[in-house]
């Protein structure tokens, strides 16, 4: 049995948060030359906060659906604003998914990054705190600072080491987002002016009861926050900065932009756009469910046509991300179970894919499908790693994909049976460009030259991808231990939002 | 509770795991042990397990553990089932499956992907036997993906070849077509059943319950339960190559050989009718979609066999005949004869492995020529192949008493008896289709025999010098399978013919006769004799007319241009009816022509061109205008400067005068 460290009264959350953060700040201080320290140091600063999060795991009580671990401290008093955080099941495991992440993507950087090594393992940490910080504050302003937060590393994460037009990627990257969150302060401050608090639960509270309000203010106020989060996600028609940003964007910002931020979007839709406005939510269903079922199509359709493999798995997100959407818009436990499950999904299954394409172009230095083919010859150990990506990708049953699809598409097919069957043709879709793909990435006949003499995967990379398939064969075969997780805080988000 | 089970799916699992991961150091010897020995463990098991049920136990169940589990919602265990049904797929699954394996051993020496070959083959049992052995219809879609993920792996196993890998590609595509429809039957299932359990969906009591609700479709009702039969049957036609599905099935033989007959013939491709019987109460409340599956099942027959006629490679006739075969199983199951259509699957699943492994042993002593036009007369050089394929052959014609005698007389008794003696008039019709089917495949499987074996010989001189016998493995498998071929038919004896039927009472599949009054019993068996003489004839007659026509060395083709309406025909079936070039035009080509457009008109165009670039376009340009405003003169600036602060207090005023009063 895993030991109970709650005697402790440890700040669980406020750890996993701020050790990145102080990690950074340590590494202010080291020598820029001494990059082994440097990547040592922060690597161990990303270990210790997976363990952290494992901690959180262990103190989380899979029974209850309310909000645990909480800490709250006043911090602007004369505003109401304060340093709330706590963690319930929606989003302790992306939580998890974060901690779980970053110690790889430190992991792979150490051959692709030899520019400015100091300032780059900064600004991970720094994009690390704050997307943790994002799950789990239960302040608005605190939320929306942590928000914020992400978007400037990250900014300079592709501005600076990023591709041959990094620029205008990163500028359409931080525009896109920025319009987004701009509308979404506005709408926090108009709550605040409407029921006077930031404090989530008040604030959820309130609304219910002593301030409703009106049909209008809603219907605004959840398309100013919807923007953002739909920006986010990216929801199509919004989706354009992300094939950009992830074609530029260092193989470490790929992963994490794709693994974890994306999910910022769904997360902030299921956690405040639609429980806050959820009548607004309800009136806009259906336009939200056709964009996302046409996300989902039209990904699929744009990453047939793509050559460069990244702007490929970049449009596969969209088609991906667009289940997602969809299923937060059908208040039953089978889609947002299964959306919840597909975040972590999504976010192990897309990661390992970005960072093997990572992988591969330290070594060839293309990412277009026509300089390869026929590769799996030279590189058997990466071809099977990959395959097991792809696969999981795809949903294959008994890997992790196919559980939160399977629930996912059961839950919006049993609300509207429409919605259900027309998303289920991006699972055909899924897979008819994914294997096309492979079929030009990996196999055929080895015509380049230059290809060889690929090395094959090197110890340091079976060590950060292994972790990756071991999670997806678990999540595939006995995912009920973190179905178990999420469960009763849905019940009673369903519950609600039935009301 | 039965653990043992569970061994059966894990042995081969093993296998897959140690040579996967260590088969690159083991050598080929080790290899083959350790790929070999585990799936005839789990044959073993298997038998174990079968002869408990012989000894009169109840079926055998493992719990297992809780899988998708939404407590109290939905709750989906992974749990194994082992009962007459399940237990006679095992049989056929590890027994033939080690056979072939122990093929693969000589066919594939030398190959470099050797360890990569036996891995996917132990991979593919393991997926089969969880999709035979799987209490739900969710786990056992796990086998049914994962045999197609193994049929997709092994067909581009020679990935140096692009056309293999596109035949994987189209494989796992259409495949997957099928599996779109099975996963919504399941939503459908789920939503009315409640459950996925096949212990549910066969009950009686939940069945008449269900029958009940209908559904509407935008074209009209219908009941619940011929939705779901109807989804999960075109699940059934991907897997199983039936209309409009067959086409990867041809292409498929792009993979090595042994896999053609294990996986391509034997096993995977049954799978469909696997489901069907396994949820036969279910089909059999919904007579309409018994009535698709028949015409689906005898027209595929029907249309396969035709173009079998035309073929010259001797992989793609045999692919042809096992599309014919399963649409022989599928009839079977439309007429209600669920114990026909498995004892088909059975005796199949052994002529049909015999044939494909002697066509293995022809390709491989001919190096991989594949083209019968360039044999002939091969029975001088591989005499103990010829025996052994020529008993195949007979085997599926129906010659009595081999295998394929009984169970293809029992499946046109089947439809007889439903179109004569029930009187139902499509089913009449279906009847002499299939009936028609029989004699056609006596005629190309002998044309097959002719071109490869008799005759002159048409193999290049510096070839046929090196032509011989394999021998080793390769000779015991194909030992094994003949006689299997030979005598299986004896494992379901009708009753008029003195026999038990007792493949068909020991799956439960068949329908007792006890009820029937002695009068009626003679009658009906009168009516089986008649049948099963016009079976014989029909079969009879085709294999003359094969002899008659390619005995002598003569093409079909050549008389066929007698007449130019045989010459249309000959070109429809060599050219197999264009339906790959057909669903190429309508589906394959707009959908990427379609996506590129979408790509530059939405994304480059529409989105990005005028709606964010033409923005900062915008910014930029009203950035130019209001630059004007900069004039560098103070007083304006401490004007507008002024303005602003006014607006700012009064707007913080008021904000901050309401939030106080909250």
């Amino acid at each position: 049995m895993i030991p109970e460290f709650d005697s402790f009264n440890l700040p669980i959350l406020s750890l996993i948060v701020l050790t990145p953060a102080l990690v950074a700040l340590v590494l202010c201080l080291v020598d820029r030359n001494n990059r082994a320290l440097i990547r040592q140091l922060a690597l161990m600063g990303s270990f210790l906060t997976l363990l952290f999060s494992l901690l959180m795991v262990a103190n989380f009580d899979s029974n209850l659906g309310t909000m645990q671990l909480e800490e709250q401290h006043s911090w602007i008093e004369s505003l109401g604003i304060s340093y709330h955080l706590g963690v319930d099941g929606i989003s302790i495991l992306l939580v998890l998914l974060t901690c779980f992440t970053m110690p790889f993507v430190f992991l792979s950087t150490w051959a692709a990054i030899g520019d400015r090594v100091k300032e780059f393992h900064i600004a991970l940490l720094l994009l690390q705190t704050g997307m943790v910080g994002a799950f789990v504050s239960l302040d608005l302003i605190l939320f929306y600072l942590y928000y914020e937060a992400m978007l400037i590393p990250m900014y300079l994460i592709i501005g600076i080491w990023g591709g041959k037009e990094r620029i205008y990627a990163a500028l359409k990257f931080f525009i896109f987002t920025m319009v987004g969150s701009l509308l979404m302060f506005l709408g926090i401050l108009y709550l605040y002016n409407h029921a006077g608090t930031f404090d989530l639960p008040v604030l959820m509270e309130r609304l219910r009861t002593t301030h409703p309000l009106g049909s209008d203010q809603q219907l605004w106020l959840f398309l100013a926050f919807t923007l953002s989060f739909a920006i986010k996600v990216p929801l199509f028609p919004l989706h354009t900065w992300l094939p950009d940003a992830h074609v530029q964007a260092p193989t470490a910002g790929s992963v994490v932009l794709a693994g974890v931020l994306l999910k910022m979007g769904t997360y902030g839709l299921l956690r405040f756009a639609i429980p806050l406005f959820p009548e607004a939510a309800f009136d806009l269903q259906s336009m939200m469910a056709w964009l996302a079922i046409i996300g989902i199509v039209f990904g699929a359709c744009m990453a047939l046509v793509q050559n460069d493999i990244k702007k490929l798995i970049a449009y596969s997100s969209v088609s991906h991300l667009g289940f997602v959407v969809l299923a937060c818009f059908i208040p039953n436990l089978e889609a947002l179970t299964g959306a919840i499950l597909q975040m972590v999904n999504h976010g192990l299954s897309t990661g390992m894919l970005f960072l093997m394409i990572g992988i591969i172009y330290e070594r060839r230095h293309t990412r277009e499908l026509a300089d390869y083919g026929g590769i799996c010859k030279v590189v058997p150990i990466f071809t099977i790693f990959f395959l097991l990506a792809v696969l999981s990708s795809i949903g294959l049953p008994g890997l992790n994909g196919f559980v939160g699809e399977f629930l996912l598409l059961y839950g919006v097919f049993s609300s509207v049976p429409l919605w259900g069957c027309l998303a289920t043709t991006g699972v055909l879709l899924g897979a008819l460009y994914m294997l096309n793909m492979v079929k030009k990435f990996l196999f055929g006949p080895l015509v380049h030259e230059e290809n060889h003499h690929i090395e094959d995967l090197n110890t340091r990379e079976l060590i950060y991808l292994i972790p990756f398939v071991v999670m997806m064969v678990w999540l595939g075969l006995y995912p009920a231990p973190f179905i178990k997780m999420v469960q009763p805080t849905l019940t009673l988000y369903v519950e609600m939002l039935q009301n | 509770m039965d653990t043992n089970l569970l061994w059966i799916v894990l042995l081969p699992f093993l296998g897959f795991l140690i040579n996967g991961l260590l088969g690159r150091k083991l050598g080929h010897k080790t290899v083959s042990v350790i790929a070999c020995l585990l799936p005839v463990l789990s044959f073993v098991v298997s038998y174990a397990a079968w002869s408990r049920l012989v000894d009169g136990a109840n079926a055998l169940h493992w719990n297992g553990f809780p899988w998708i589990w939404l407590e109290g919602t939905l709750e989906v265990p992974f749990a194994l089932h082992f009962d007459g049904l399940a237990a006679v797929m095992c049989l056929v699954i590890t027994g033939v499956g080690s056979v072939i394996h122990l093929y693969s051993i000589g066919y594939m020496k030398g190959d470099p992907g050797y360890h990569r070959y036996f891995s996917y083959l132990n991979l593919f049992t393991a997926f089969m036997l969880l999709l035979v052995l799987a209490d739900n219809l969710l786990l056992m879609f796990i086998g049914w993906e994962g045999v197609g993920l193994c049929s997709y792996l092994l067909i581009g196993f020679w990935y140096e070849d692009d056309a293999n890998c596109a035949a994987g590609k189209k494989a796992f595509i259409v495949n997957r077509i099928g599996d779109l429809a099975f996963l919504i039957g399941m939503f459908v299932c789920l939503q009315h059943f409640g459950s996925l359990d096949i212990s549910m969906l066969t009950s009686a009591e939940e069945i008449t319950r269900v029958s009940a609700e209908t559904l509407t479709f935008p074209w009209g009702a219908a009941s619940v339960v011929t939705t779901i039969a109807v989804l999960l049957f075109i699940g059934a036609t991907g897997k199983s190559a039936q209309i409009p599905l067959f086409v990867w099935l041809p292409d498929a033989m792009a993979g090595p050989t042994p896999v053609s007959a294990l996986i391509h013939a034997a096993t995977m491709v049954t799978s469909g009718v696997y489901l069907c019987c396994r949820l036969m109460p279910l089909f059999e409340a919904s007579p309409a979609a018994m009535g698709l599956i028949a015409a689906v099942g005898a027209c595929t027959a029907l249309l396969a066999a035709f173009i079998a006629f035309t073929q010259n490679d001797i992989k793609k006739v045999l692919a042809y005949s096992t599309i014919s075969q399963l649409g022989y199983m599928f009839f079977a199951v439309g007429m209600g004869a669920f114990s026909a259509a498995l004892f088909h699957l059975v005796t199949h699943a052994f002529f049909k492995a015999l044939l494909f492994l002697g066509s293995g042993s022809v390709i491989h002593a001919m190096h991989h020529e594949q083209d019968m036009r360039k044999m002939g007369g091969l029975r001088n050089r591989l005499p103990f192949t010829h025996i052994t394929f020529l008993i195949g052959t007979l085997a599926i014609a129906g010659v009595p008493p081999l295998a394929g005698f009984f169970s293809k007389d029992e499946i046109l008794f089947a439809g007889f008896q439903q179109g004569f003696l029930n009187a139902v008039g499509s089913a009449q019709l279906f009847w002499l289709i299939s009936f028609l089917t029989a004699g056609m495949t006596a005629f190309y499987m002998i044309r097959c025999v002719a071109m490869t074996f008799w005759g002159e010989s048409h193999v290049e001189e510096s070839l046929e010098r090196n032509v011989h016998e394999p021998g080793g493995w390769i000779g015991f498998a194909l030992f094994v399978l003949a006689i299997a071929s030979a005598l299986g038919g004896f494992l379901n004896v009708p009753e008029f013919l003195g026999g038990h039927a007792s493949l068909g009472h020991f799956t439960g599949l068949h329908h007792s006769t006890s009820d029937l009054s002695v009068d009626q019993l003679r009658s009906l068996h009168v009516s089986e004799w008649q049948s099963m003489l016009l079976s014989v004839l029909i079969a009879g007659s085709g294999l003359m007319l094969g002899i008659h026509c390619y005995g002598k060395g003569r093409d079909l083709r050549t008389s066929f241009n007698d007449s130019s309406a045989g010459k249309a025909l000959g070109r429809l079936s060599a050219s197999k009816f264009y339906v790959d070039e057909i669903y190429d035009r309508i589906f394959v080509r707009p959908f990427e022509t379609l996506s590129h457009l979408l790509f530059i008109l939405i994304d480059r165009i529409i989105i990005d061109g005028i709606l964010v670039n033409g923005l900062a376009l915008l910014t930029r340009s009203t950035g130019n205008v209001f630059r004007r405003i900069q004039t560098g003169y103070i007083p304006g600036y401490l004007l507008t400067f002024g303005c602003g602060v006014l607006v700012l207090i009064f707007i913080l005023l008021n904000f901050l005068r309401e939030g106080g009063a909250q």
